[in-house]
């Protein structure tokens, strides 16, 4: 009897310790590559390594602006692209798709969400670097295909899955009687959805975009092998471009020879980092508390 | 007034049939009252009338149901302009995701009601329900008239008309979702009138409130009736015995008996509408 | 009226064209990289490792690979259970209260959105600490964190479908927590345990950027855990960088192989899980 208790008191124990030790990994990460980029803070100070577009780590200098230009962009032309589309999908598939339809692109989507990404930056390369250079010939741009516009296409199909998955769990929480009482009332199907089931759905379908928003930003294999890597702050959509984690991916190997370099390179690990999970954590609280109600 | 009138209307869910060859005239400008144990179809019938049934996915329409001489599931039929016509009142009310005003404002503006129009429905309702009848305590000036004083007189009328004028006249900006269960299922009747339907369809309205707001509920019925048809469907005997003018019996998706309320309640004819009056089956 | 109906099928053409593009894209993937990589490969290319000057075209094969990506997700698999299971348990409500276990769902869904690349530099941090060299430990370590959130939420998904009846007969018969889980909880669990290992497999076996760092690239394969290892994804990666046609083709092969494997993984588990849930209680 007094085994059996002792089992249960040691076994419990040491699940709660595989608990503490899951909760301190986040901290553990941060508190990491803090640690292991505090050189490069001593040595430049934060607005000159935000803003500062020189990027010569043989000389010593590490201004980040151009990677952090980059980022920003190739998410938002990702976001500008899927954003639209996956809304409209995701409405569709919960107002007015035979059920059968929404199961089968369910089950498309989430075939979407695994494959993994080294494989779309393969098709990027095959199939939107020569799209991109096509359109800029014909517009007059010329480009080498390897684009922020090219990122952000590929971006754009990496987190389409997320975007229209999450918001339609969204739509399908809002109860059927919100829809029969604006009908009843007299609206089109559309009216019912855009007066009342959508302006129910909102909180959630931000934060299906936020988390959408945190995937595209933190992406690194398949932007890497279609946006250009080069580090200039881009001019229009078909310039090449660098963000963040391509920069990491690239520059790894160099990261013991230069001094002050793998500071820098975990420096931008740690803006990832932070800049990610506050995205995430944004959205999680929120979708929490719409589960709550 | 439009005249409800109903021709073997049958009703299946895939197999299941759950109205058979329903035929009967509603009449105007009084309460009817659907009367039968629960799981009947009751809810269904009413739903037919202003073609909420459209909603399930594998219904099935035999039959006809005329409204004013029109029958509303031909396939060339106006639904929106129907559902116009015919107001729908819910068990349990769900007020729309905005302010009080907007819900009341939802209706007429998706319907494209403006200035003019409004004032003439609302005269036309004066008439046989003047808003003074609905102030107790006589009517000063209420409403600040604003941008749109069609709207906003509009919002208090239907309030009244509602009896829910007095407790939110203070807030009529804030979310419906704060009021309470018995406040929101008379915002969803002040709703409902707003498009100036000709005919109120009620499914069980008072179920879900206290009997403090049930009796008002009941109580605006009894105003209402003078201009509108009322359908109400409801399991609640004795509701329907205070109500009544007119009563249908609904047992397992037949249409059992129907007629005035007085000659339902104390002589029915047929054996299973005597079982249910004296509380036999339920 | 008409501006209505007209604003409602313009939203619904663009609707369709919007879903219609996202399976068109699917559709597009999957056949370009079917296409391309099914006529690539070879036998030989599946069961040989590459001789010298593989990446410059010369013999040899992506075995190194595919094994190397085998022993990387199988390792991390087991890694990411054993840390993982107790976890997934201690969120029952017996073990942590709901503010810890609160906090503990949303430590995990913050590690579940930190991008791999991060925890590829964060296991390179750990190696540069435990004086690992790129190897085959360092790329299981730095996969089995990427995949510890997936795991432990897969599997309590599952353990949160018991039925709290279920357990409180266990209780009832005078069990310590830990004996319910493992007979009870546990057993329900395993077919969903499975899939949750099945789909941790499927995302760490495509990663690419958290083994970047951590487990090196070779030739061979590893004999020892702190070996470097090849890796399917990073084979496409490499190869697909150089300008010679052969060795481009060779990538394509590799992401077919690739996806074969990740669709393999993925139907398996879904067989499972959809053939173990008629067994469950509910």
């Amino acid at each position: 009897m007094v085994w059996r208790r002792t089992k249960d008191r040691i076994v419990g124990n040491s699940m709660l310790l595989a608990v503490a030790f899951a909760n301190s990994i986040v901290f553990a990460m941060a508190l990491g590559l803090f640690v292991k980029s505090w050189p490069i803070f001593l040595k430049k100070s934060i607005p000159h390594l935000l803003l500062s577009s020189s990027w010569h780590p043989m000389k010593g200098e590490f201004g980040f602006y151009p990677f952090i230009v980059g980022t920003v962009e190739v998410t938002a032309i990702a976001m500008i692209l899927a954003v639209p589309v996956c809304l409209l999908s995701a409405i569709y598939l919960s107002e007015y798709a035979h059920h059968r339809f929404r199961e089968f692109s369910r089950v498309v989507v989430d075939i979407m969400a695994a494959i993994p990404s080294v494989i779309y930056g393969l098709w990027g390369v095959i199939v939107v670097v020569p799209f991109v250079r096509a359109l800029g010939k014909a517009l007059e741009t010329p480009t080498t295909g390897y684009s922020l516009l090219a990122g952000g296409i590929i971006l754009a199909i990496m987190v389409s899955p997320i975007i229209i998955s999450v918001s339609l769990e969204v739509l399908r929480t809002v109860p059927v009687h919100a829809r029969e009482t604006a009908l009843a009332l007299g609206t089109t199907k559309w009216e019912a959805i855009k007066h009342v089931v959508l302006r129910s759905a909102l909180h959630g379908i931000f934060s299906a975009i936020v988390l959408g928003f945190a995937r595209a930003f933190g992406e690194t294999i398949a932007v890497l092998m279609i946006v250009g890597n080069v580090p200039k702050v881009p001019t229009s959509i078909f310039d090449p471009a660098y963000p963040l984690p391509a920069l990491l991916a690239n520059n790894y190997g160099e990261m013991m020879s230069i001094p002050l370099y793998s500071s820098a390179l975990l420096l931008s690990a740690l803006i990832l980092l932070f800049v990610v999970s506050a995205f995430n954590v944004t959205a999680h609280l929120t979708l929490m508390r719409i589960e709550k109600r | 007034m439009p005249h409800i009138s109903l021709s073997n209307l049958t009703i299946s869910y895939g197999n299941q049939k759950v109205l058979q060859n329903i035929t009967v005239d509603i009449p105007n400008n009084e309460i009817t009252t659907i009367i039968g144990p629960s799981g009947c179809g009751k809810t269904t019938l009413l739903k037919s009338l202003n073609r909420l049934v459209d909603l399930y996915e594998e219904i099935h329409v035999q039959g006809e149901v005329r409204i004013d001489g029109a029958n509303i599931y031909d396939p060339k039929a106006d639904v929106l302009a129907l559902r116009k016509k015919v107001g729908f009142l819910s068990q349990k009310p769900y007020p729309l995701p905005m302010s009080i005003r907007d819900n009341i404002t939802f209706g007429p503006r998706i319907h494209e009601m403006n200035g003019k129009n409004l004032l003439c429905q609302i005269q036309k309702l004066e008439k046989h329900i003047p808003i003074d009848s609905l102030c107790p305590n006589g009517r000063q000036k209420e409403t600040k008239l604003g941008k749109n004083p069609e709207m906003a007189y509009l919002v208090e009328y239907y309030l009244r008309l509602a009896g829910l004028w007095d407790e939110v006249r203070e807030r009529l900006d804030a979310p419906a979702t704060q009021l309470s269960i018995g406040q929101q299922q008379r915002l969803a009747l002040a709703r409902a009138l707003a498009v100036e339907p000709e005919v109120v369809l009620a499914d069980e309205p008072t179920s879900a409130l206290d009997p403090i707001s049930a009796q008002l509920i009941e109580k605006q019925f009894k105003i209402l009736k003078n201009y509108y048809t009322i359908v109400v469907v409801t399991h609640i005997l004795r509701q329907a015995r205070r109500i009544a003018d007119y009563v249908i019996f609904f047992y397992l998706g037949e249409l059992v008996e129907h007629g005035p309320a007085e000659q339902v309640f104390s002589a029915p004819r047929d054996p299973r509408t005597r079982a249910y009056i004296s509380g036999e089956i339920s | 009226m008409k501006k209505r109906k007209a604003e409602e099928t313009v939203f619904k053409l663009l609707m369709i064209a919007s879903i219609t593009l996202i399976l068109c894209i699917l559709a597009g993937v999957l056949t370009v990289i079917v296409i391309k990589g099914a006529s690539s490969l070879t036998l030989a290319m599946l069961i040989q490792t590459p001789e010298g000057g593989y990446y410059l075209g010369k013999g040899g094969g992506i075995a190194n690979a595919i094994i190397g990506s085998f022993y990387l997700a199988f390792g991390a698999s087991l890694l990411s259970l054993l840390f993982g299971l107790p976890v997934a348990f201690a969120l029952q409500k017996e073990y942590l209260s709901p503010r810890l276990a609160h906090l503990t769902r949303l430590s995990l869904d913050i590690l579940w959105g930190i991008p791999s690349i991060v925890y590829g530099a964060f296991g390179f941090i750990i190696m540069v600490y435990l004086g690992l060299r790129a190897s085959l430990l360092g790329g299981i370590i730095a996969l089995a964190l990427l995949m510890l959130p997936i795991t432990i939420r897969s599997i309590e998904e599952v353990i949160r479908m018991t039925p709290p009846e279920l357990k409180e007969i266990s209780y009832a018969l005078g069990t310590t927590r830990i004996e319910t889980t493992l007979s009870v909880v546990l057993r329900q669990a395993i077919p969903g345990i499975m899939t949750g290992v099945l789909l941790a497999f499927g995302r760490g076996i495509g990663d690419a950027a958290s083994i970047l760092f951590t487990a090196g690239y070779t030739d061979y394969i590893p004999r020892s855990l702190f070996d470097p290892v090849a890796s399917l994804p990073l084979a496409i990666f490499f190869q697909v960088a150089t300008p010679i046609p052969e060795v481009q083709q060779r990538a394509y092969a590799s992401a077919f192989v690739l996806l074969v494997i990740v669709f393999l993984v993925s139907l398996i588990s879904r067989l499972l899980s959809r053939r173990f849930s008629r067994h469950m209680v509910r």
